[in-house]
């Protein structure tokens, strides 16, 4: 659980920037890296991002632990890839060129190596976006920033309300868990699986029960709060924006412009050094 | 003649699902600026009333509606819980329900937001209120970093931001400890005196509300109001008793004494009251009345040797404790929360390992032994049943412990009806758990918890949020299987009157420490004790002095024994007539 | 007469989500294989889709799977979000047949219902959605990503068939008897 990375509230130009800035950089930034397989546009993108995470004074300490558990599936995925598809790389850049013969089936390609250098550096565009835009906006920004984006705010403030109760939920699933074990049900590993599931049923069970009655007691504080009552709403937690914030939207809007431009100028989203 | 803000007229309510109306032909005026208390038992109708006030009745909750309500003017059912939600604010029982948003400050900001106020406006107004309310320090405060009270005033700014005339409370003290609730009732006396606030409070902690002056007292039986009187005035009659709501406990020693107590000595308060009339009985009674001598047990059960725990590695949540526990002890375990009550627990059933010091049991050093096997000898029952039931029927519940321990299932039959015998739930064998009240789940848990026959029971905040009755029900039940099974009970309290009626002994903690460990009665005698531990010291303190009995703890003592006699023969009277 | 999404609504997918994350790093090991941990979150999904309907079902899916995966494990897999929220939908189109909270899946054809279209849900998302925005995205081998989505689909139709089961006929046979009396406690 220590694990979870969170907003630390910290003076640099990235706190600054507005929410909704942040949101709106961070899925055009997604949407741009998702479509995209050009390594020149990966490339660029993945020393921006090394750059802004800089800028935004987030310790290495904050997302190490994260940090770890991704590499380790980035190197499960990438043996996937070739253990499933040897020859993917020589199918989408249409060459072949021999670098070491492994063993049956399995030889190592110059197309295959790097092809899957930009299946890993895709991944590694996206990592750090996430680790920033976690680490530099206040959350309570997050729900206006939904609604500043179109979406309603009944909806962006359900937002508000998983964030406001995660950590209530999470210590009542502990009290739960250890109260349950004291009674002799464990989540252990031990047992057949019908066993397993039946036990994590009677620790859930209580917590899903528990949740509905707070439902009741929490739409009934809104209501009688007068949440819903008119079609817009305003928030005490929105920022501004500023001439950095409007340079900021310029900035991205006509950097994944470029880039899909970029990319797809000669017809394909790859960038193929082998012709 | 002034215009009441408040008028039931021959009104009644029935829920949907249900046969019998639960509020009938309620009459009822209250006039602007004052302050009523509803007070009855649970079911009697109260919450349904002010549900009506604040139009959840009808608005999201549907049933039968006959008779007049306005309020203001307005008829709520008309004007729906929007519209109702600006001249009528509600302050929830359960303050993390109500704690809506991220931080102090956008909650506060919650109405205001949905009323779509300009940002600028926002800030002012937030600002304000916090700074009447004292919390201006807090505003960028997440819920989990407040306490009890501080989550209460949080509350009672967010409905106070929007200029409402009434406001309602609905068992504010339901949650709080001793101290805070009386540090609740009196910010909310200053502020309603100076707004000319109504103010209606649903409540069932009689003598707490009373701290502070109150004008009249609605008492609800079976949905019919039975008392509508001045505080002064309904202390003297015995409409308390005979409608199962606790009295303030200086009156319930005055009229132990047989002193005919009457209004115009003023016996809201025990502080202003004039006792004088009433000195020789009391001291009478004093004299004559002897202490029970208890029985005590030499063998050490459990053992705590220089506890130490931290979560952060700087701050200690237990710091140092160290006590015995004697075999077939009933003890409570009292303190503010946060003092660390719950956290010296979880160390004693193994959820957390102390960083150092010893926990024997029988002797033996159980640092080695598993939660799971600690449960074995050391059972936890947590607050809220609803956490902790799992299964759909009685007896399935009862006997899931022995079930996932691998018993041969006639031998967990034969020991769940043997359980359920003890615990007066064997005719309920079969039924569902959703067909049983609070206070039966809440034996349910005990006995599942039972079933594993441990050694020592752990019961966290066992009566939390019952009315007398209820948690009279409970505790007598917690007596009866101590008795039939000599079984060591813990229990983690801030109710006064239970440590105080119901324990042989009280540890209080602050700050991770042990501060006192005495009898109950000399614990709530000790002004300085009290303070630390947010207890409230009891009122028959105070009355003892003011009748110039010098040993206020001696006096206490020889009430609470008194008390205990004639419950007992109450109960055993009960018992011959079944 | 009820808004789609009422206040209720909001509350349930906030609540809803704050659960499906809490429970992201709960897991039930099925086989000694990595990443094949059964996902009790999502029988939790599954649980507010019957009760609530398809919006809830699916937005918590899509939120829950994005939030969980970026506070966890500090990514999102977008072709991965977006299957889970499809999966909540569809449960939840369905939420009237189920009749969860006047008691009626404690029924044998409720239960074959919900399990009927919960393999269906899990089959479009995992067998076809979920490899082909992992094709589209990130041009994965083919055979791989259909490995991957089997996996899934298998670990995701027994979490939700056993424990989904379960708990939504627990709640079902406790919502029957104590229809609306809980407010007066």
């Amino acid at each position: 659980m220590n694990r979870m990375i969170s907003y630390e509230n910290k003076d640099t130009p990235i706190h600054k920037l507005s929410g909704f800035t942040k949101l709106v950089f961070f899925l055009l930034w997604c949407i741009t890296s998702a479509i995209t397989f050009d390594t020149r546009v990966l490339v660029v993108m993945i020393i921006m991002g090394a750059m802004i995470y800089i800028i935004s004074g987030t310790k290495w300490e904050q997302v190490s632990g994260v940090f770890a558990i991704i590499m380790f599936f980035m190197v499960l995925n990438i043996l996937g890839i070739f253990f499933f598809s040897p020859y993917e790389g020589c199918k989408i850049y249409g060459s072949r060129t021999d670098l070491l013969h492994l063993f049956g089936n399995y030889t190592i390609t110059s197309e295959q190596l790097f092809y899957e250098f930009n299946v890993l550096i895709k991944y590694f565009t996206v990592i750090p976006s996430i680790f920033i835009f976690l680490t530099t906006t206040d959350p309570s920004e997050l729900a206006a920033s939904l609604n500043r984006i179109g979406i309603p705010y009944t909806a962006a403030y359900s937002l508000e309300i998983t964030l406001r109760y995660i950590p209530d939920v999470q210590d009542e699933f502990r009290r739960i868990k250890n109260a349950q074990e004291a009674r002799g049900i464990e989540m252990s590993s031990k047992g057949s699986l019908l066993y397993r599931i039946k036990n994590t049923a009677v620790i859930i069970f209580p917590l899903l029960f528990s949740s509905m009655d707070r439902i009741e007691v929490v739409s009934n504080a809104m209501e009688l709060r007068g949440f819903g009552k008119k079609k817009k709403r305003s928030w005490y937690s929105q920022k501004k924006l500023t001439a950095m914030d409007f340079a900021t939207l310029a900035f991205i809007i006509l950097f994944s412009i470029g880039s899909l431009v970029l990319t797809f100028a000669d017809g394909s989203r790859f960038y193929n050094p082998f012709i | 003649m002034r215009e009441p803000i408040i008028e039931f007229k021959d009104f009644s309510f029935k829920y949907k699902s249900q046969k019998e109306p639960t509020l009938k032909n309620i009459n009822l005026k209250i006039y602007p600026g004052e302050k009523i208390l509803f007070a009855g038992r649970s079911g009697c109708g109260k919450s349904t009333l002010a549900h009506c006030l604040n139009a959840l009745i009808p608005g999201s909750i549907q049933g039968d509606i006959s008779g007049n309500l306005r309020v203001c003017g307005n008829d709520p059912g008309k004007l729906g819980v929007f519209g109702m939600s600006k001249i009528v604010g509600t302050v929830l029982q359960d303050t993390d329900g109500q704690f809506i948003a991220l931080t102090v400050a956008e909650d506060l900001a919650f109405a205001l937001e949905n009323e779509n106020t300009p940002q600028d406006e926002l800030f002012e107004k937030v600002g304000d209120v916090a700074k009447k309310l004292d919390i201006s320090d807090l505003l960028e405060c997440a819920p989990g970093e407040l306490s009890g009270g501080q989550k209460q005033r949080v509350s009672l700014g967010g409905v106070m931001v929007c200029d409402v005339k009434i406001l309602l409370f609905d068992e504010p003290l339901a949650n709080l400890d001793p101290a805070t609730g009386k540090r609740t009732i009196e910010l909310m006396d200053d502020l309603c005196k100076n707004d000319d606030m109504t103010v209606v409070i649903v409540e069932h902690r009689i003598e707490d509300v009373l701290h502070r002056d109150i004008d009249r007292v609605v008492v609800l039986s079976e949905g019919e109001i039975v008392a509508d009187m001045t505080p002064d005035e309904l202390l003297c009659s015995d409409v308390l008793s005979t409608h199962g709501i606790r009295e303030p406990l200086y009156i319930t020693a005055l009229k132990a004494a047989g002193a005919d107590i009457t209004p115009d000595t003023h016996p809201q308060h025990i502080e202003s009251m004039l006792i004088d009339p009433y000195k020789e009985n009391v001291i009478q009674w004093f004299h004559k009345t002897e202490r029970q001598k208890s029985e005590t047990c030499d063998d050490t059960i459990l053992e705590i040797e220089n506890l130490c725990f931290s979560y952060d590695g700087i701050n200690k949540t237990v710091d140092n404790a160290s006590f015995k526990v004697k075999r077939g002890e009933l003890f409570a375990l009292v303190g503010k929360n946060g003092a660390g009550k719950s956290t010296l627990s979880s160390l004693i059933c193994g959820f957390n390992k102390p960083n150092t010091g010893r926990i024997l049991l029988e002797g033996a050093d159980i640092a080695e032994l598993s939660i799971k096997e600690r449960g074995e000898r050391i059972g936890y029952v947590m607050q809220n049943p609803n956490q902790m039931i799992s299964k759909t029927m009685i007896s399935e519940e009862v006997g899931l412990g022995l079930f996932v321990k691998g018993v041969p299932q006639d031998e967990i039959t034969r020991r769940v009806n043997e359980t359920l015998k003890i615990c007066g739930l064997y005719p309920y064998r079969n039924w569902p758990i959703s067909a049983l009240s609070f206070g039966q789940k809440k034996r349910v848990t005990i006995a599942s918890i039972l079933v594993m026959k441990p050694e020592i029971l752990i019961l966290d905040e066992p009566t939390a949020g019952q009315d007398y009755a209820h948690y009279t029900d409970i505790m007598e039940f917690i007596l009866k299987i101590k008795k039939a099974l000599g079984i060591t009970i813990m229990m983690i309290t801030h109710d006064m009157h239970l440590m105080l009626e119901y324990t042989d002994r009280c540890i209080a903690m602050a700050d991770g420490q042990l501060i006192m460990d005495a009898k109950p009665f000399d614990v709530l005698t000790d002004e300085a004790i009290c303070d630390r531990a947010y207890l409230k010291k009891t009122s028959l303190y105070e009355l003892s002095l003011k009748c110039g009995i010098d040993d206020p703890s001696e006096f206490t003592a020889r009430f609470i024994d008194d008390e205990r006699r004639r419950r007992k023969e109450a109960c055993d009277e009960q018992n011959d007539i079944l | 007469m009820k808004k789609k999404f009422g206040i209720r609504e909001v509350v349930a997918v906030g609540i809803g989500t704050a659960l499906f994350v809490a429970l992201t790093s709960v897991q039930v090991p099925l086989v000694v294989i990595p990443n094949t941990d059964l996902q009790p979150r999502m029988a939790v999904m599954a649980f507010f889709a019957t009760v609530f309907g398809p919006i809830v079902g699916g937005i918590i899916g899509l939120l829950g799977h994005a939030l969980g995966d970026a506070i966890f494990w500090g990514s999102v897999w977008w072709s991965w979000v977006i299957p889970d929220g499809i999966v909540g939908a569809i449960i939840g189109i369905f939420a009237k047949q189920y009749a969860v909270k006047d008691g009626g899946f404690t029924k044998k054809s409720s239960i074959s219902i919900f399990n009927g279209v919960q393999i269906a849900a899990n089959a479009i998302a995992w067998i076809a959605v979920a490899p082909a925005l992992d094709i589209l995205i990130y041009a994965e081998p083919v055979n791989k990503v259909f490995t991957q989505g089997a996996f899934a689909f298998l670990g995701n139709i027994i979490i939700i068939g056993i424990l989904g089961t379960l708990i939504i006929a627990g709640y079902s046979k406790i919502a029957e008897k104590s229809n609306n009396l809980s407010l007066e406690e």
